[in-house]
């Protein structure tokens, strides 16, 4: 009688759920909670840019048009790519298809870190650019185009783009640890189409980083766009 | 009710409407929109945005073939969201004398 209790368990589920339907429910809702928690937490961000902006439409058009909208453009290209990728490797996980799973996964984490090469390239010209608004290195005014009296208001936007940006990138250098863990443990054939729900929140984590993204672009980019001289 | 599988088909429509949507965005950023009506350019900028995040929750996501229970946790976080975000604006765009910022 205990033996063909036992035999009727998929190895994966855990004893205080009743069956795997379950089980694969009280996870998903875990994952929402915690990206519920990080929609507050970045929403904090996301405010602190609002009130300034509402206030400083002026300096946060200048210093917007100082990003450059071809290597933003370039990451939300990337990163939406990532994305259907990512959505993909689930599809293989549900489907049974181990190689492709674990092909999926690897160009999820290629294009990742391709998007975090960009952005240190995009850190970079700041810095050479004295852009980065730290106390006695940021420097407005060795560029002509410049207003002076603008320099206090560009250089809160340069705050708020590395505090969201870092804080993004941070998200993603995270994700790209998680899509090694769920490489190796694909290999290991550790799931199949009855228990997969670590590459469904992986993906889950993976989205939500791309959403943030979604809204960082346009308002960090495209902002000051019209202001330069791109016809 | 069982894991829902969404069709490869629906996961490149998605994809090819959210590049649709950021050449759009870019597209309209080059244009002053301002002139017309001074945040119109940030209004088009966001309601495109929000467009995109919604077809990633809905397919990519798979929100839209999950539980309702999934579904009224999704939809309290953004109200809670919009609660930050409405209310504290209310505040401070009612408010004059913004002080300019110090070095």
């Amino acid at each position: 009688m205990a033996e063909s209790h036992a035999i009727e368990h998929h190895p994966a589920l855990k004893h205080h759920f009743e069956n795997m339907e379950q089980q694969r429910e009280a996870s998903t809702i875990g994952m929402w909670v915690f990206l519920l928690t990080e929609i507050m937490f970045f929403g904090g961000l996301f405010l602190a840019y609002i009130i300034y902006r509402a206030n400083y439409p002026d300096g946060f058009a200048v210093a917007s048009n100082t990003l450059d909208v071809r290597l933003g453009g370039l990451n939300t290209v990337v990163l939406i790519l990532s994305s259907l990728t990512m959505a993909l490797a689930v599809y293989s996980a549900q489907t049974g298809k181990q190689k492709r799973l674990i092909g999926f996964l690897f160009v999820t984490l290629v294009l990742g870190l391709t998007f975090l090469m960009v952005k240190v390239f995009e850190y970079k010209s700041k810095f050479d650019h004295h852009l980065f608004p730290a106390v006695g290195f940021f420097d407005w005014t060795h560029e002509p185009s410049h207003n002076p009296a603008l320099a206090s208001q560009a250089r809160i936007f340069l705050w708020l783009y590395f505090a969201m940006t870092g804080l993004h990138a941070l998200h993603m250098i995270v994700g790209a640890g998680m899509l090694i863990i769920l490489m190796f443990f694909a290999w290991r054939r550790k799931y199949s189409p009855e228990y997969y729900s670590p590459i469904e929140l992986g993906g889950l984590y993976w989205h939500f980083v791309d959403i943030v993204w979604i809204f960082l672009f346009p308002l960090l980019y495209l902002l000051g766009f019209h202001l330069g001289s791109h016809g | 009710m069982s894991e829902h599988i969404v069709p490869v088909r629906i996961y490149i429509l998605v994809f090819l409407a959210l590049m649709v949507f950021t050449a759009i965005t870019v597209f309209v950023a080059y244009f002053d929109l301002a002139s017309i009506w001074g945040p119109l350019n940030a209004i088009v900028a966001l309601s495109i945005a929000v467009i995109k995040a919604t077809l990633v929750v809905l397919f990519f996501m798979h929100v839209k073939y999950s539980s309702k229970l999934t579904q009224v946790l999704v939809m309290a976080g953004v109200f809670w969201l919009i609660i930050l975000l409405a209310f504290t604006m209310a505040d401070y765009l009612t408010r004059s004398g913004w002080p300019q910022p110090g070095l």
